[in-house]
């Protein structure tokens, strides 16, 4: 058998390790299990190494999708790199991105710092799925003053957002 | 401005005047972003590659803090230069292999450097001496907020920032700390520490990040995870781990000190009698006797004086460092012995170790046996 990471030698380290009740294993020769610090198995993540093997096979279960078509890139490129080719690849390989993600992070959702202008117009949003309700409510209840009121309010919040690039 | 003249002021994070600074080297928060509309550089063909360079080039120079800073094309950079750059930490060893396509903006301080076109667009980071994480993203923050104002970054609603790498998608923060930790090496610890850190997430690397050997009891720390745990909250977490790494150190120091006084002794008069009497020396044996010395003065056994010495010598003798000052390159003999003559001058008036404090610990020690 030969090793999973230089393809080349005779492997003679062989990993098993259970990520979230899925096996994942990986067969290194003595040269790159050092390279790599897979000395102790405890401290070992074999997230780092996924990201050049087992991503790869996560990956072409997204099956269908041979080609993210904003840019080209492939599966077999994924394979070669460890590396994604955009930022649509991210929609195009979703599916088996995700249980990759998994075993690398924390969870599958940012929590944190977010662009601001989105912020912004995540609130204008929101902002305006409120009008609109309210919209709705005032027109089924005939008070049509406030609907007209509201609905002015909804173009002007419209404008807004168009103004945004 | 010239790159040439950065090599002779050395970076504000190495002069070692920040807080915990004599385990703590220093800090550094990177972030990693991407423009939404182009293929990432690895991905991204030559002629992209400029144009993403275009776009983000005069906006990262635009900066307030960039002001009168460094910026170079990679192609006009020496492999010399870039190496040196690299020894700083204020370039990746893989942005070092780039060319033409990218850049590296630096400010004057060299606190603040911005890379385009590494492996994501945008990899800015900030660094400082000792530990002062937060104050370090408070810097890097305040840039990204800045680009962000002109630049249309990917960011997915679920994801977060998107990255080459998954491994960097949410946050796209990496957030290091470089620690000393003789101590813990010489007591044989630091293997229950590394061990200890890995499980929490944290990961803990040699001199120049992945992959790289732990030279001179020097450690990196880094946060692992970048998706699924907020900013700050990664950033705590990380300060506290190193408190509790810092406070590890110091009770190994105060053990050696009071139980193998012999041990601890031995280990920094013989980086001290090296130091001052070798004729060639490689970059390795450099560093680990170095760090001795640091940990001799950390304890007392040199005057405080001998601090800022000892510091520019572990940059000084890196080997980019060491021939900027020669017109040709070197081959590895005559480096060694430029490197041993580069210590021996700098270490001339250096006084012996004077052990009397370590005497008295053991002797402390001793007494406190005996009435036992």
């Amino acid at each position: 058998m030969v090793c999973d990471v230089c393809k080349t030698n005779q492997a003679t380290v062989f990993l098993t390790q259970i990520v979230d009740g899925k096996m994942q294993k990986v067969n290194l020769c003595e040269a790159c299990s050092k390279e790599k610090g897979v000395t102790d198995p405890t401290g070992f993540a074999l997230a780092d190494l996924l990201l050049g093997l087992g991503a790869a096979q996560e990956i072409e279960k997204s099956g269908n999708l041979q080609k993210c078509p904003a840019c080209g890139f492939s599966q077999a490129d994924f394979k070669k790199t460890g590396r994604l080719g955009c930022a649509l690849c991210y929609d195009t390989f979703s599916e088996g991105l995700n249980s990759l993600l998994k075993a690398m992070h924390k969870g599958t959702a940012h929590v944190g710092k977010m662009p601001a202008r989105l912020i912004e117009s995540m609130q204008l949003e929101t902002e305006m799925k409120n009008l609109q309700k309210e919209l709705e409510k005032a027109i089924e209840e005939e008070d049509y003053e406030s609907a007209a009121e509201l609905r002015d309010q909804i173009k002007n919040l419209e404008k807004k957002s168009e103004a945004k690039p | 401005m010239k790159l040439s003249n950065a090599f002779f002021n050395s970076g504000e994070w190495l002069k070692g005047d920040g807080p915990h600074n004599q385990i703590v080297i220093s800090s550094r928060v990177r972030l990693a972003r991407n423009l939404k509309n182009h293929a990432f550089p690895g991905w991204a063909k030559k002629t992209e590659r400029l144009q993403i360079l275009e776009e983000i080039k005069p906006d990262v120079e635009a900066l307030p803090e960039m002001q009168d800073a460094f910026s170079e094309l990679l192609q006009d950079l020496s492999a010399l230069e870039k190496q040196v750059l690299v020894e700083r930490h204020l370039i990746s060893r893989e942005h070092a292999a780039k060319s033409i396509g990218s850049a590296v903006v630096m400010n004057r301080k060299q606190t603040l450097s911005i890379m385009i076109n590494e492996e994501d667009h945008l990899r800015m980071q900030a660094i400082r001496s000792g530990l002062q994480l937060k104050n370090v993203f408070k810097m890097i923050d305040k840039v990204d907020s800045a680009l962000e104002a002109k630049l249309d970054f990917a960011f997915h609603p679920k994801l977060g920032y998107l990255t080459a790498c998954p491994s960097n998608v949410g946050t796209g923060m990496r957030a290091s700390a470089m620690v000393h930790l003789p101590a813990l090496v010489l007591s044989e610890q630091i293997n229950q520490i590394v061990q200890a850190v890995n499980k929490i997430g944290l990961a803990v690397r040699g001199l120049y990040g992945e992959g790289t050997e732990a030279m001179g009891n020097l450690f990196q720390v880094s946060n692992q995870i970048t998706l699924g745990e907020r900013e700050d909250e990664m950033i705590g977490r990380l300060n506290k781990v190193i408190e509790q790494v810092i406070e590890h150190e110091q009770n190994a120091r105060k053990m050696l000190l009071s139980k193998r006084p012999a041990t601890l002794l031995d280990q920094i008069g013989r980086g001290y009698g090296i130091l001052t009497h070798a004729y060639s020396m490689t970059s390795k044996e450099a560093l680990n006797l170095l760090s001795f010395m640091k940990l001799g003065i950390d304890l007392e056994l040199f005057p405080v004086e001998c601090q800022s010495a000892i510091d520019e010598l572990f940059m000084e003798t890196q080997p980019a460092h060491l021939q900027k000052g020669s017109q040709q390159k070197l081959a590895a003999e005559e480096r060694d012995s430029l490197r041993a003559e580069i210590i021996r001058d700098k270490l001339k008036s250096f006084p012996k170790p004077d052990i009397t404090k370590v005497e008295e610990g053991g002797r402390a020690s001793r007494e406190e046996k005996n009435d036992e």
